[in-house]
Order: structure tokens, then sequence, then C-alpha cells
């Protein structure tokens, strides 16, 4: 016969602690991807430190970079993540308007960083200046490109999840979702502030 | 159209290859008309391919583990005997453009794709049955998980042929690794199959990291967690830390062969150094990822099978974390002889040794649960003894070569590779063994055969023994590793002893091979209940096997040992009536994900990049078409849990 | 760096023997067996480091047998601790053991990592003789810069002479090996990296690269013939009647071919060869240089046992 395991019992109205909510484990486990992120990216950074003085006789940052190009690439992306802000508080309080509008600036703001970035890329590599011209330039390009990437797929990604949410309005999933974009799209604009500082400031201008 | 891939990547001049190929292809044959004979596409389809529970996913990434073993044991029973044959400059029957494939796949295979995949299963199965969880955190991206390691090893095994495999060893140092020096699809094979399946294993990091933190059954504080679950949060805390370094390495390989860049060539600037630094700051770490958990399965089993309590927990769990945290720290003494300077040399060296501290200490924790103990000589612990011995002469030898000079007369010689065959065989091999042993009767309801397990562990013991203990002798009369033919005649005799062991430890295999078809066969006599070994932890107090639920009620703990206090216990008391339990459904997700991911791999190896950009795309399309049905769960309803919970009863 | 005398007792050193030839042959050279100063320091601390860590381990094994053995379950007479979890002694002293081992041992890794530094020079009477290396696919050339003479796969020194090896490669990573005199080092394209040896006795010593390095590594060996200083004369001027000249474009020849285990020698040679092997192994190589004899476009299956 089988020998009752008292403290396997629970009564059925639940008194002791509970299981964290699916919100909460789903954005912690994404959390825990983002630092896992943010490794990679170290490497990437590990590599660029190592290459930076690597030119093989040609041009460095100082000569390549544009101040001006990187700071609106940065206003973009910052003002960006707080358009992002304002959209998720705009979730709290279920705002459905406010929402789409903070998300689609985002989205948008987006877009411009992508654009200035793909324009400086196109134009060093027309100059001759493209990855395979030194060891800097490959860990430039692999740096930056792995966040750009990263912001593309992050549009698509919103691009996906507002179709979603114009069809069905805030269900849980579609919140989970916003909460994982919105850690999503802040954490790459940490990164994006290191390889401003990094890359652009200390490798270019100053 | 095809990119580079054309007839002639099929190797028709090479008979062995072509030999494998062709058994191993009527195999798959064979198997997919069993399946079909029997009608059982539907059942493997909604039972196993699309399946999400976290028990039948630790099971395939078992049976994958032992198959890769197979093939990377086929590997190196190949390089014994090309060398037990090529004394004295003979030719042996491998030339070296093949032998340097052979030794590249055994250790490739080995460690990404038997041991990763075996450790992975084991934590897999056993964690939220231990921690009182219904699942893990997120089980659709388990299955993702499984399948993409599992495309990982197609990969690898299209390789053989289809084109060729990588001819660098298995971390493929550049320059050796570049465009220049390989130039053929083999280092693409590599870096593409280890990308894809190297997504999947983080993955596995991040979900079981969720899992242990965030899922643990009410009243299980952190110091309450059985040990196997703390080292498999520690195991898991290194792959989320170590595989984005590996990730990172190789796309920038990648981009030198694809791209042009140099990151690692020869010219432009490029830094071959930088490839070994980084490798190495994930390598080192990766062989914590592949020990820690089965130093728990040795405490799960040396305490069950003392009936004590596992001696100094607490010490355990440090000894553990500390173990986690210094793992970062060691990693240069794989290339002591890079000439990094004294300074730098040394530095390492001390770390090396510092991290042999709290793992010296482990083994006297298990020393001492024996003492006191009622120790029942199973299969399991037959492993867990063997371990003991054998991996603490391999970790002596492995803080010999952390003195730097030591190292330079002995670093990539054979004594380096007995030393870290001592350690993962002895460590994760034997780990994994008795933890399959230990919890088969969980998984299956029948135990595996006893006698022909114990027989299978001698020849496994006296095996290694017998194939490595040479290995040492020789790297101490000068022979360095990965050679295809040398002139020294003395070393021969050390090598037939090598090759004799390796002998016997492939008829360890058949007898574990045979054990697992008889036990099968005599499942009813080897039936196994709830708690066949009187154990001490809450995966014990569950069904054999346990219910796609796991627990019809989520327990209370009130301390360690969660199972054992409370089964000193017997309260009569009905624990009806059950409440309806919420279940992930299936998903073909994972599936699909690494069906594509082969062609994409395939295609990118091969130069077809529409192939690339069709998976690329399949991927994007995927992800959208599973995440639209919000409806990810359906109930299992009371009178559906009562049924069972009243067929099986638990603690038989 | 200085030579000490040996501590190891004269028991370690048999078992140590005996452990290199093992039960079947006499060996005839190794790690264990070494012919100059600096094997005979590495030896000394690899002994140094082992023999204290045998002691630790062998009485744990034997415990481990012991216990596993005594408290078997049938074993009535041994006493049975169900409780028994923990004690404040056992603890601190299963701490405490692996700690003082490693303080030894961490203290004999840093002494012993600057003391054989690989870089610092032989303390000796007499002037080193300079030797550069350049590990080749898949053979080793070696520039005597001060006797303007070069080999292939052969090694002369003088014995009881420092050596000082200047050393790098021409393609990929190899490792720079005499087993009998010393420990190695990495040659590495584009670098240069530096070691010292010495030989105190008169023979032929075997040399390898010890890091893979492609199809030809296993040919990858050269003969190291240490002689005294008349014969080390004598061997320079057999060199030195080489027709054979060494300059860059002949070097850059030498690289590309991929002939294995052939003995060579070159007079004059060109000064500063080094540094234009150093130069050229950075620069964007023929995509068929490297790879063995086979079409390196398609796959390389089809080479079959051409070697």
């Amino acid at each position: 016969m089988s020998i009752d395991v008292a403290s396997l019992d629970m009564p059925s109205e639940e008194s002791g602690p509970q299981l964290p909510s699916r919100q909460h484990v789903t954005g912690f486990g994404f959390y825990v991807y983002l630092l896992s992120d943010g490794i990679l990216f170290a490497a990437l950074f590990a590599a660029f430190a190592v290459l930076r003085t690597a030119t093989d006789g040609g041009p460095d940052g100082h000569v390549l970079f544009s101040a001006r190009n990187a700071f609106i690439e940065t206003a973009c992306l910052l003002t960006s993540s707080f358009t992002c802000g304002i959209a998720m508080l705009a979730c709290d309080r279920r705002n459905k308007f406010v929402a789409l509008i903070g998300f689609l600036v985002t989205a948008v703001l987006g877009v411009v960083f992508l654009t200035l970035e793909i324009r400086e890329f196109a134009d060093l590599i027309a100059k001759g200046y493209g990855p395979d011209r030194s060891a800097f330039l490959s860990s430039f390009f692999a740096l930056v490109s792995t966040h750009g990437l990263h912001v593309t797929c992050g549009i698509l990604w919103l691009g996906v999840l507002l179709v979603q949410f114009l069809l069905r309005g805030f269900t849980p999933a579609i919140q989970r979702r916003f909460l994982c974009f919105s850690l999503f799209w802040h954490v790459l604009d940490v990164v994006w502030i290191g390889v401003f500082t990094f890359v652009y400031l200390v490798g270019g201008y100053l | 159209m095809f990119g580079k891939l054309t007839l002639s990547a099929i190797p028709l001049d090479q008979p062995i290859i072509m030999g494998t190929c062709i058994v191993l292809i009527l195999g798959i044959l064979a198997v997919l008309a069993l399946i079909t004979y029997k009608r059982k596409w539907g059942w493997l389809w909604t039972e196993w391919i699309t399946t999400v529970d976290h028990k039948r996913i630790g099971i395939m990434y078992t049976l994958l583990a032992l198959v890769m073993l197979l093939r990377g044991f086929s590997d190196a029973i190949m390089m014994r005997s090309q060398q037990a044959l090529a004394s004295s400059n003979g030719h042996g029957f491998l030339p070296p453009e093949h032998y340097n494939q052979v030794f590249s796949a055994h250790g490739t295979i080995m460690i990404f794709f038997m041991a990763m995949p075996f450790v992975v299963g084991l934590m897999n199965f056993v964690v939220p049955l231990q921690i009182g969880a219904r699942d893990v955190a997120f089980p659709v991206l388990n299955s993702v998980s499984f399948w993409l390691t599992a495309a990982g090893a197609l990969l690898i095994n299209l390789s053989l042929g289809i084109g060729e495999f990588a001819r660098t060893g298995w971390l493929a140092y550049p320059p050796l690794s570049e465009l220049p020096f390989s130039p053929g699809v083999g280092v693409d094979y590599y870096l593409w199959s280890l990308q894809i399946s190297g997504v999947g294993t983080l993955l596995s990091g991040v979900n079981l990291l969720t899992t242990i933190l965030k899922l643990r059954a009410p009243g299980m504080r952190m110091s309450m967690m059985p040990v196997f679950t703390w080292t498999a949060l520690a195991s898991n805390m290194l792959i989320v830390a170590a595989f984005p370094i590996l990730t990172a390495t190789f796309a920038m390989l990648l981009l030198d062969r694809y791209l042009g860049t140099h990151f690692f060539t020869n010219e432009g600037g490029g830094n071959p150094m930088m490839y070994i630094n980084l490798i190495w700051t994930w390598g080192h770490p990766e062989v914590y990822i592949l020990i820690l958990p089965p130093f728990g399965v040795f405490s799960e089993v040396i305490a069950t099978f003392s009936r004590k309590p596992l001696f100094g927990y607490r010490s355990m769990v440090v000894a553990t974390m500390v173990i986690t945290l210094l793992a970062f720290t060691t990693w240069l003494h794989h290339f002591f002889t890079m000439g990094s300077g004294a300074d730098v040399n040394g530095f390492f060296g001390i770390t090396t040794m510092v991290i042999a501290i709290p793992t010296g200490v482990k083994i006297f924790n298990w020393l001492f649960t024996m003492y006191g103990g009622r120790i029942r000589f199973t299969s399991p612990v037959l492993w867990t003894i063997g371990f003991m011995v054998t991996f603490t002469i391999g970790g002596m030898t492995g803080v010999l070569m952390a003195v730097p000079p030591a190292d330079f007369v002995l670093h990539n010689s054979l004594f380096l590779v007995a030393h870290f065959h001592n350690v993962i065989i002895g460590g994760v091999v034997f780990g994994c063994f008795a933890g399959l042993t230990y919890w088969f009767p969980k998984a299956f309801g029948f135990r595996l055969h006893e006698g022909l397990g114990k027989a299978a562990f001698w020849c496994w013991l006296v095996g290694f023994y017998l194939a490595f203990m040479p290995l040492y002798i020789l790297g101490f009369m000068g022979m360095t590793r990965r050679m295809n033919h040398y002139d020294d005649p003395s070393w021969l005799p050390f090598l037939l002893v090598a090759e004799g062991g390796a002998v016997l430890i492939l008829v360890g295999i058949l007898l574990q091979a045979f054990q697992l078809v008889w036990s099968i066969k005599k499942r009813h006599a080897l039936r196994a209940g709830a708690d066949p070994w009187d154990g001490r932890t809450l995966e014990w107090s569950t069904a054999s096997p346990p219910p796609p639920y796991n627990f019809a009620r989520v327990p209370q703990v009130e301390g360690l040992d969660a199972y054992w206090e409370v089964k000193q216990e017997v309260v009569a008391a009905s624990r009806e009536p059950y409440e309806a339990i919420e279940m992930p459904r299936n998903s073909g997700l994972g599936f699909f994900v690494s069906f594509f991911a082969v062609i994409g791999g395939f295609g990118m190896i091969w130069h077809i990049w529409w192939m690339g950009i069709l998976a690329l795309v399949a991927f994007f399309a995927l992800i959208v078409w599973s995440s639209w049905d919000e409806n990810d769960e359906f109930e299992l309803s009371a009178t559906e849990v009562t049924l069972f919970e009243r067929a099986n009863p638990h603690a038989a | 760096m200085m030579l000490r005398s040996t501590a190891v007792p004269p028991l370690a050193r048999l078992t140590t023997a005996m452990a290199c030839c093992g039960l079947l042959s006499a060996c005839t050279e190794g790690v264990l067996l070494p012919k100059g100063p600096v094997g005979a320091q590495e030896k000394q601390l690899l002994l140094e480091a082992l023999i204290p860590m045998l002691m630790v381990i062998t009485p744990i094994i034997i415990l481990t047998l012991w216990f596993a053995w005594w408290f078997r379950a049938s074993n009535a007479r041994a006493t049975y601790r169900p409780r028994w979890e923990y004690s404040g002694a056992v603890e601190f002293s299963i701490w405490m053991i692996p700690l003082l081992v490693i303080l030894f041992l961490g203290s004999l890794a840093w002494t012993g990592a600057h003391q054989l530094d690989p870089y610092q020079p032989l303390a000796s009477k007499r002037k080193p003789v300079v030797v550069q290396v350049v590990a080749m696919d898949w053979r080793w050339l070696f520039i005597y810069p001060e006797q303007g003479v070069a080999s292939v796969n052969e090694l002369a020194i003088p014995v009881d002479t420092p050596v000082s090896f200047k050393l790098t490669s021409a393609t990929v990573m190899n490792s720079f090996f005499i087993p009998s005199l010393g420990g190695q080092i990495y040659a590495m394209p584009g670098m240069q990296t530096q070691l010292q040896l010495q030989a105190s006795e008169p023979g032929n010593y075997r040399g390898l690269s010890a890091q893979f390095s492609g199809d030809g590594f296993s040919d990858m060996h050269f003969q190291v013939l240490a002689t005294d200083e008349a014969g080390f004369q004598s061997w320079v001027q057999q060199a030195k009647s080489s027709a054979t000249q060494l300059d860059a474009t002949a070097y850059d020849h030498l690289t590309a071919d991929h002939k294995v285990g052939q003995v060579a020698y070159y007079f004059p040679v060109s000064d500063a060869l080094f540094d234009h092997a150093i130069d050229h192994a950075t620069k964007r190589p023929e995509l068929t240089s490297g790879v063995s004899a086979s079409n390196p476009g398609t796959t390389l299956l089809s080479a079959g046992s051409e070697h």
C-alpha cells in the first residue's frame, strides 16, 4: 500500500509561499539571456581593445570616425530608450494609444540609427576601409555590426509585436513580450554607450 | 547554384569512409523501416519529437550522447590502431590527411556531442524533479535547445560522407584553421556545427538557471537544495558566462574565412594569440561545466548507498561555488609555452593550483560520507569509487603541469593527453554512467541489469588504466600528441598496451549496449517502484516513470534531503482530492528550427548562399508562427490526475 | 640561472627511471634523462612537485579503498553512524591539507617559473651561440648569424656552451622541443620567441615540433648534434662548403616548398634573414601554400596516400 508522505500534502487553499508568476519567471530568464549577450559583447570589446592598434599601415579611428555621426546615433538611441520607457508605462496603465505611439517612435528612431550606421559603413567600404583592410577595422566592424544586428532584430521583433498588439490588445503574453523587448532595447542602449565611449570617443575623437 | 558542392565531395576513393557511410545509411534506413512497419510515426511525433517534457528531453539528450560515444570511440580506436601500426615510420592504414580529421573529430565529438549532451541530459531529467517543480522554466525553449544540439551533431556526421572534416585538432587554432592553410570545408563544418549547437547549449543554460533560481518548491531554500542541483546551478552559471565567448570567437574565425577579415590571420595585423586566449577563456570553464554535475552525481550516489547524509554539505556547496568562480582565473595554463613571461606564467600556475583546493575538499567529503556508512556495492557505487581513485591521479598530474617549467617539458605530449583523459573519463564519463544507472529506474520504471553493469564497469576501469597509464610514460619519453607515425621503436610496446586498453574499453561499451537491450527484454523482472534505492531526495517520491506533471501536488519542503526526513514518518492520510494542472503543449518549433539550422549550416559551409538565406527567413517565420498562438498550455483535468495517481502509487 | 644541487632522494630517482623505462624496453632518451642543465632543473622541479603530491594522494587512495571495504553493508563490525555528517575538526583538516600542499606547490611554481624563464640567459663563462630558428611546413630552418651558415633539420651545438635561440614561424604555430635538453617554446608567425638551452654531454638528440601544424607534422623532427668545440667548428666548415646560398628569394622558395625530412646546408646566408622571415610571414600568402600536395581548391580526400 502506499505510504502517504505527510509534507507533500498541501491544503487546497494555498497558504504557503507561492511560485513566482510566469511574467516574473520569463522576465528573469530573459534578463539572464541578456547577461550572456553582455558577455558576447565583452568578448568583442576585448578583441577591439587588443586589435585597436593593428592597422596594418592603414588609418585608425582618429582619421576614420565622424564624431558628429556618432553623436546623432547616440541621441537617436537614447531618445528611443526614453520613448520605450514611456510606452512601457502606458502598458502598465493599459493605455493602448500612448503605448502604440511610444513603440512606433522607438522603432522609427531605431531605423534612423541603423540608416546612419549603414551609411557610415558603406562610406568606409567605398574608400577601401572595409573589414578586410586591417585587424583594427575587422574588430571595429564586428563590434559595431553585432550591435547593429541586435538593433535590427529588435526592430523586426517590435514590428511583429505591434501587429499582434493591434490585433489583440493587452493580453498576458503580449505584456510579457513587451517587457522582454524593453529589457532588450535598454540593454542595447547601454552597450551602445560602451561602443560610443570606447570606439568613437577614446578610439576616435579624443 | 550549389556553391562549392560537387559530386567529388563524396570520397568514393576512400574505402574506410565509404564502408562506414554505407553501414550508417543502412542502419538509419533499417530504423526508419522499423518505425514505419510498427506504425510508430505518430507516436514518435507526439511523444518524442514535439515533446516539451524535460524528462523526455533529458532522455533524448542522453541517447544522443550514447550514440555519439560510439562515433567518438570509433575514432579513438582508429587512432590507437594507427599508432600501434605506424612504428619505425610505417604508414599504418590512415594517411595524415585522414588521420588528422580522425583525431579532430574525436575530440570535437567527445566534448561537444558526447560529454555535453550527457551532462545536460542528466541535469534536464533530474533537476526539476529534485526541486519539486513540474518542468523547467521554458519547456519549448528546452526542446529547441535539444534539437539544435542534434542539428550540430548531424552536421558533423554529414562531414564524413560529404566533404571532409577539420584537420586542425578539436580547437582549430589559427593560422592553421585560416583559409590559406585550411582551404577546404572541414573547418567550416566544425565552426557551423558548433555555433548551432552552442546556441542550444546557451539557451539550455539560461533555462536551467532560471528553473533552479525561480521554480523550487515552496519552502526549499537554497540551503536545502540537493547537491546535484547545486552543481547543476554552478554548471549552468558557467554555461551562461562562458559560451558567449565561444560564440564570439568562432564568429570572428568565420568572418576571417568568409569575409576576409583579419582577426587571426597572419597578414593584415591579425593576432592568432588572441584566438588562443579567447578560446581557452571559454575552454577552461567548459571543463568545469562538464565535471561539476558528475561531482553532484557522486555526492547523491555515495550518500544514498552509504545510507548516510552527505558529509559536510555546506562545505560541498562552498567548494562548488568557489570552483565556479575560480574557473575563470586559470585559462593561461593551457599555453604556458607561448612565452608570456615568468610573472604571468607564475600567476596562472598559482591560480590553477588554488582551484585544486576546493576539489580536494570534495574528495575528502566523499571519503567521510563513506565513513560510518553501510555501503551497498551497486554499480553506481563502483563507478564512484573508481572515480575517486582515478580522478585523484588525474588531478595530481594536472597540478603537476601547473608548475610552468614542468609544463615546458610536458606540454602537448602524451602526458597531457593522459592527464585530460584521466580526469574526463575518470570524472565526467564515470559520473555520467553512475548517474545513468542511478536514475534509469526513475526514468523507465525498471532497473538496468546489475551484473552486466558491473562487468562493464570493470572493463572500463581496467581498460582505462591500460589505455592511458602507458601514455604518461610515453610523455616522459618525449612522444608528442597527434603523431600519425613515428620513428622511435621503443615507444611501440607502450602503444600496444594502450591499444589493448582501448579494446577492453570497447568490450565495456559492448557490454553496456547489451545491458540496455537485455534490461529492456527483462524489464518485468527488473521492475522498479518509485524508490528502488531508498533515496533521500524528492525525485524518489514520484512514480517511476513520473507522470508528465511530476507532482500532483506541489511539495512543501522543510529541510535538506527533503524526501528522507519525511520517509521516516508514516502518516496515513488521503492526498485527494487533486486539482487540475496546467501543462505546456507540445511544440514542433524545436524540430523545425533545427531542420532549417541543418539546411542553413550546410548551405553556409558549401557557400550555397541561397540556402543560408532561406534558413534565416525560415527562422524568422517559425518564430512568428509559433508566437502567434498565445495559448501554449492545456489543462490536465483533476479526474485525469486522480486516475493516474491511483494507478501509480509511489513510495512503493 | 644557477645550477642547484639535486636534493631528490635516490629512491625517487630510481622509481622515476623505472617509470620512464617501463618494464619492457630500455629507453634511450626523454624528459627524465636530461642531457643539459635546463632539462635537469626542469626534471628536478617536476620531481619536487610530484613526490610530495604522491605522498598526499597515496593515503587518500588507500583510505578510499579501505573505507569502502570496511564500511560495506555486510560488515557487522563496522560502526554505523547514520547521523554523522559534520565535524569541525574534520572540516578544518580537509581544507587545511589541500591548502598547505598548494602553498608549497604554488611557491615552487612561482620560483620555478622565474628561475627557468626561457627568455633569461643562462649563467655561463662561455659566450652563447646564437641560433635563429624558423619553423616551416614541415621542417626546421636553423640560421647561425655569427657563423654565417644555415641548415635545415640539423642543429649542431657545442657542448657546455649556452645556446640562445630566437624563434619564429614561416606559416602556422609550431613548438620547438628537444626533450633531452629541456623545455619547449612556441614558434609563431610574425613574432619572435626566445629559448635558452645547453647540452652537457655529447650525443645525437631528437628534436621535434610539439604543436600540431598540418599534414606533414609527424615528419617535422630534426637531429641535434652536440659535440665538443672542435666538432662544432668542423660542422660549421662542412656547412660552409655548401654551394647553396640563402638570401631572401631563396628563403621565399624554401617556405613555399613542402619537402619534409631532408637535411640541407646553406652558405652564404644573407644578413637580417631572420627579420625577413618574421616579416614575410605576415604577407598575404599564395592560397596553395601550407597545404599538402593535392589540389587545395576541392576536397582533399582525393589525395589518398599521396604524401
